[in-house]
């Protein structure tokens, strides 16, 4: 076996890996803060390998992009947003509209991955990092005393010596895993989000949602899962539509059903049937989801290298709220300005670089997001909320609105009560249920 | 997903290793790779076909098997490329 060469004298101050928003999002930084980048991305364009729902919130550009709002290529603003709980033959839905998220400074917006990722990617090459495309990082380069001094790539010669690493090779987090920092992987930190695109015409999709141009909607679903712990959603792109199942990666597993017969399950639901009928496949995919949170963060530096994005688990999945690449975007924006002042005075020792990520993170939403909802997740996951408050609710709801002449209208508080022993809840589940999601939400 | 694009590399990225697969009973691989890509084979063990794989990385998390799947990225440029998701 030759003796390792040491690394040659690097040709970027740093390498981040990943030109997903987390990636790019501390390219930018970097490059403005006057470091010489390398933005690595294994697939042939950013965004390639990335796959969501989904909807952005793209507040987090204003300092980052301040053009956003005229030059981010989003698909429609979401202005219409429902949750609807589902059983086989039932659906309850709270649909929300505001004008409000149709207009200046907007809220949140339906986007295609591969666009939006794209775009994000070339800011940061327009402020002066390379990309560097069709590259996987396959190693991490160490120096003398085991810092991280670059990565290693698939290229032929292909080693990439850098003062330091942001790693944001999402969801899989390999960089993490192999320099120390990750926990344990376990299925049940994740879900596995399955996709279908569907064309439809605009005017058709805003005739189906009711929207005007440009509007959308943004359809979170709990049930519909053909009895496996997760959720559907159903999002409205410019002239497609995303739908598609979270499903618990353990559940999903132990449930011997394919993910793709669920979600063609969901299809024929009743109430989703109608908003899909005639709209042809364009494109199926899959990808995980880093679920749990703060569960499942790891370490977020180690000497020479920090990690953002879905790498960390910074992904919020709190059912309620599910927000991810904004969590990429600024947590990758806080990476690039610490590594870039770490760089700048010649100290990326771990407990500096680790110091200084987490004040900067402090200082926004990043962690006290994930640290507040840290229970969310299971609480959408978990059994009764999964499988049995459905079917309560809608019998409820069904029974309150069902006449029954000649007999009087029944008590509603006896419906209740009647559903819940129907359905095997003790009272004192129930209260521990309504309890775990005041201290989650409230 | 005849409408998926992916660029097939001539090399598998994910190895299977047939020997492990014989003795599992869980199989849980067959039914949870959103792309179908395992396919049990009669008299036990496991056929992978690595070709229109999503690089999710389901399989290694649900395998019980410690060896039986070694996982990688394909190599870069390879493999899905999504457009429209």
């Amino acid at each position: 076996m030759p003796e390792p060469r040491p690394p040659a004298a690097p040709e970027f101050d740093v390498v981040v890996v990943g030109a997903g928003p987390a990636g790019s999002a501390a390219a930018v930084q970097l490059a403005r803060a006057g470091c010489s980048v390398c933005l690595l991305e294994r697939g042939p364009a950013p965004g390639s390998k990335n796959l969501f729902g989904g909807v952005v919130y793209p507040k987090v550009l204003d300092d980052l992009v301040p053009e956003w709002r005229e030059e981010a290529p989003l698909e429609r603003w979401v202005t219409r947003r429902a949750t609807m709980i589902l059983t086989d033959t039932q659906a309850l839905s709270i649909d929300f509209r505001s004008t409000a998220w149709g207009q200046a400074p907007y809220n949140g917006a339906t986007v295609l991955r591969p666009v939006f990722d794209a775009w994000l990617a070339s800011q940061a090459e327009a402020a002066g990092a390379v990309l560097l495309t069709s590259t996987t990082a396959v190693g991490l380069l160490r120096n003398g005393s085991g810092g991280v001094a670059g990565v290693r790539t698939d290229r032929p010669d292909g080693d990439l010596p850098a003062k330091a690493v942001v790693a944001c090779d999402g969801v899989n987090a390999f960089l993490a895993k192999e320099a120390g920092c990750a926990v344990p992987s376990k299925p049940s930190h994740y879900t596995l989000g399955v996709k279908e695109v569907l064309a439809l015409p605009a005017d058709e999709i805003e005739r189906r949602f009711g929207l005007g141009t440009r509007e959308g909607a943004d359809f979170e679903i709990l049930g519909g899962t053909g009895g496996v712990a997760g959720g559907g959603f159903v999002y409205t792109n410019r002239d497609t539509l995303s739908v598609g199942l979270v499903l618990s990666l353990p559940a999903l597993a132990a449930s011997k059903c394919r993910p793709e017969e669920i979600l063609a399950g969901l299809k024929q639901h009743p109430a989703i049937a109608p908003l899909v009928v005639g709209a042809d496949l364009v494109e199926y995919g899959a990808h995980l989801i880093p679920e749990a949170g703060v569960g499942m963060m790891p370490r977020l530096a180690t000497e020479g290298m920090v990690i953002a994005g879905d790498a960390a688990g910074m992904c919020l999945a709190s059912g309620l709220w599910l927000e991810g690449v904004n969590f990429a975007i600024a947590s990758g924006a806080a990476a690039g300005a610490v590594v870039a002042d770490a760089v700048a005075v010649g100290d990326v020792s771990g407990r500096r670089l680790e110091k200084a990520y987490r004040k900067r993170l402090g200082e926004g939403f990043v962690l006290a997001d994930l640290e507040r909802l840290k229970r969310a997740p299971q609480l959408a996951l978990s059994e009764r909320l999964q499988h049995r408050y459905p079917q309560v609710i809608c019998n409820l709801v069904e029974e309150m609105f069902t006449v029954t002449n000649p007999h009087p209208k029944p008590r509603l508080l006896a419906l209740a009560r009647a559903e819940r022993a129907r359905a095997g809840i003790r009272w004192r589940d129930l209260a521990s249920d309504g309890w775990a999601s005041v201290r989650t939400f409230l | 997903m005849a409408t998926t694009e992916f660029r097939v590399a001539p090399d598998a990225h994910i190895v299977v290793d047939g020997d492990s697969c014989r003795g599992c009973t869980t199989q849980e691989c067959v039914t949870a790779c959103p792309a179908g890509l395992f396919v049990p084979i009669s008299g036990g063990g496991i056929l992978f076909n690595y070709e229109q794989c999503f690089e999710c990385g389901t399989c290694y998390l649900v395998c019980n098997t410690k060896g039986a799947i070694t996982w990688r990225y394909p190599e870069g440029g390879a493999g899905v490329v999504y457009r429209r998701s």
